[in-house]
């Protein structure tokens, strides 16, 4: 049995079955980057394609170092050395892409929806590493891993998420996966952060962070996006940080082990206190070395589909 | 060539309803009654069995591009594109390139409407130069050039200030002032209804409320000026609210629906569909309620299209890239007859909708059968079943949500001024 679809757009259209079976095709994965010689033949002679339009390293370099330990040929495109400064569209660079034979092209892109507009237009597989505000499937998989590694399960587990949950696709991705696995999900913003009728993702819709950490096994902070402060969403990044952010004080309010992340990168000092960032709880590395599991684990079972 | 339409069952909204024949000399209507003898070697007579006979449709509401974006549409593929859909009369929205905010770019769009010959084209002029909201269009020029109503449409104006001004001098023409109601600040880039569907998508939204707030503004302004406010397709619970308490108190305000506020929700835009992106957007099944009371009750007047044509390149961009707009020309009469099979509206009031009601709006002399009127009519097979095709369109665009759907009623024949400007030859037998 392997995955049955061609694309991964989002977690909402993943099943539970299909998720637990990314994430135990990615067990083995994170042996192979634990070794000296840390790749394996499995997608050898295959094409990957990295296609960011918005600006990323750490996915980016963890879908390049994925594709690469499974021995596939990877090309990196984004804007500014490719065509869409030309005014040439998604779709088009995206055949030109597809008639060079590419196997599975990976999309970073600023516009919601942008992988499931191209998952329909070309045969590759697509690999949605982020669009807009809706999703960040991959990232989503990596944290399930990582909760699932440390916890030793995720149903049950009682998990919250802090931050602007508007803009993020990181806190879309995550909620679908948790709610799915089973796990209690409690989300922590400003009113004016939460979407309309945020709660009928199933989730716990609080505002105040110190009543929504009792009896929590996990807390994922999100980036909070500085450039928005123009948006009229938090007064100042000082008030936000006094409310919303994590402080050594509040980790003290959630369960004894509670584990902390990130999808990174860090405002240290913003969402999270330095010293709770490199604190015994924190598997924020943890996640970015089992991103590259996760991604390897994904790319092969897509690529043993097609 | 004078012509009798024989056997139809003729509705002339609120003037006659039944089984008559139709009798057309020199383009104006001659006399509808029952089996009516006429002496006359040359006239043609068109068999309407079966067919309803109606005025042809007047469309408050379409943008057809020209001058500037032909590639889009042309005044002459537009009103091919009306007949073909049962619009005899049709009022073409400013924003074209350069905008009509002046006599030469009204005259030019007469012009091409001339050459076309097919539908009436009454066109709209900008509220303010280059609709950019800030200086009256030279407004008299405009209503002397042969302007029907002033809107900004697409640019909603943003000024209180301007458009109480806007209001008041439209008083000395008694021009209809329409506004695409929308308080952009709250739209704040949004390009989906915001609600449970835009938050699962992730994609920003313009709420309701962007709405609600300039229909109340704009009714206060109405009342304050005394100037005709006519709302452009309204979408929401709230602006339908505001409508329907400002008619109650006397006020000289109409307003009009789209097929697709009255037929689809948010749900349809799932998938990232650009072909369900418009503005105002599709919203939820409340506001559906709502409009439809609306039209029931006669807060709303008329069912206007929004025709906005896009290139196809344009609608296959990324859904927060694409443009807002369907085209609708084609698909308002099998929708709107939806409304009657769904109990919504008689037929008669339906029709009423798409005729008498916007003419009255516009204070055109369209919509009518009575005699003497121009003899502007369309012939609909009620009956007949069809598949939307957007291949098939005779617009331009083929941006529409409902390709594919299954409808009922289709336009069969459709007369301007007594010529036959379409006719249904696919399915004619």
């Amino acid at each position: 049995m392997g995955l049955k679809r061609k694309d991964i757009l989002s977690i909402a259209s993943l099943s539970v079955d299909e998720i637990n079976m990314i994430l135990e095709a990615s067990e083995p994965f994170k042996e192979v980057s634990g070794r000296e010689i840390k790749k394996v033949p499995a997608l050898r002679g295959k094409t990957v394609v990295n296609l960011f339009f918005e600006p990323s390293t750490r996915t980016r370099t963890s879908f390049e170092l994925a594709a690469k330990r499974l021995s596939a040929d990877v090309i990196n495109f984004s804007p500014s050395s490719s065509s869409i400064v030309k005014g040439e569209t998604l779709l088009d660079t995206a055949k030109n892409i597809e008639s060079m034979q590419a196997d599975i092209i990976v999309l970073r892109h600023s516009s919601s929806g942008a992988a499931e507009t191209l998952g329909r237009a070309v045969r590759s597989s697509v690999i949605n590493a982020g669009d807009g505000w809706h999703e960040h499937p991959t990232q989503a998989l990596l944290d399930l891993f990582t909760i699932k590694e440390k916890k030793g399960g995720i149903s049950g587990l009682g998990v919250v998420i802090v931050g602007d949950l508007a803009h993020s696709r990181v806190a879309r991705s995550n909620i679908h996966g948790l709610v799915k696995m089973g796990a209690r999900v409690r989300v922590v913003s400003p009113p004016t952060m939460v979407p309309p009728f945020f709660d009928q993702l199933g989730v716990e819709v609080y505002h105040s962070f110190d009543e929504a950490l009792p009896g929590m096994d996990v807390i994922i902070m999100l980036r909070l996006q500085l450039e928005r402060q123009g948006w009229a969403l938090f007064p100042s990044i000082r008030e936000y940080s006094r409310l919303y952010g994590l402080t050594a004080e509040r980790v003290q309010l959630a369960k004894p082990n509670v584990l902390i992340m990130h999808p990174g990168p860090l405002n240290r000092g913003v969402e999270i206190a330095p010293e709770v960032a490199d604190s015994h709880g924190s598997v924020i590395l943890d996640q970015v070395t089992n991103g590259v599991a996760v991604r390897m684990g994904l790319m092969y079972l897509l690529s043993e589909l097609n | 060539m004078n012509m009798l339409i024989r056997g139809g069952q003729v509705i002339d909204p609120g003037r006659f309803n039944g089984s008559a024949d139709v009798l057309i000399v020199d383009g104006k209507i001659s006399a509808i009654d029952k089996k009516l003898q006429v002496k006359d070697e040359n006239l043609r007579v068109v068999d309407a069995k079966d067919y309803i006979v109606c005025p042809g449709f007047v469309d408050l509401h379409v943008h057809f591009r020209e001058p500037g974006f032909e590639y889009k549409e042309t005044i002459a593929s537009g009103v091919a594109s009306a007949v073909a859909g049962g619009f005899t009369a049709v009022c073409c929205m400013p924003n074209t390139k350069p905008v009509n905010d002046c006599q030469a770019v009204t005259d030019l769009i007469l012009k091409q409407a001339e050459r076309a010959h097919k539908a009436r084209v009454y066109p709209i002029g900008a509220i303010t130069k280059g609709s950019e909201g800030k200086e009256l269009a030279e407004i008299g020029e405009l209503y002397e050039s042969g302007c029907v109503a002033i809107s900004d449409d697409g640019r909603p104006v943003m000024n209180g200030f301007i458009m109480r001004r806007a209001m008041e001098y439209a008083k000395t023409f008694n021009l209809p002032v329409v506004d695409h109601c929308e308080d952009l600040h709250l739209t704040n880039g949004g390009s989906m209804h915001e609600g449970l569907v835009s938050t699962e998508m992730g994609i920003p939204g313009i709420p309701a409320a962007a709405e609600d707030v300039m229909v109340a503004r704009n009714v206060a302004l109405a009342e304050m000026t005394g100037a005709r406010l006519h709302l452009a397709h309204v979408s929401t619970v709230g602006s339908v609210r505001s409508i329907r308490e400002a008619k109650a108190r006397g006020l000289p305000v109409t307003a009009e629906v789209c097929p697709h506020h009255f037929t689809l929700t948010d749900e349809a835009v799932r998938a990232f569909n650009t072909n369900a992106k418009m503005n105002p957007p599709l919203r939820t099944n409340t506001d559906i309620t709502a409009v439809r009371e609306g039209l029931q009750d006669g807060t709303i007047d008329a069912i206007a299209t929004d025709h906005a044509p896009h290139a196809v390149q344009e609608k296959e961009l990324q859904f927060d890239e694409a443009p807002f707009g369907i085209v609708g020309l084609e698909t308002a009469l099998p929708l709107t007859l939806r409304l009657v099979e769904e109990g919504v509206l008689s037929l008669e009031d339906a029709i009423a909708k798409l005729t008498k009601g916007p003419a009255q709006a516009f204070n055109l002399t369209d919509g009518t059968l009575s005699v003497g009127a121009n003899a502007d009519l369309v012939l609909i097979d009620p009956q007949q079943e069809w598949t939307i095709d957007p291949t098939k369109f005779h617009s331009k665009g083929r941006n529409t949500p409902f390709a594919g759907w299954q409808v009922k009623g289709k336009v069969m024949l459709t007369i301007v001024s007594g010529e036959i400007v379409f006719e249904d030859t696919a399915s004619s037998g």
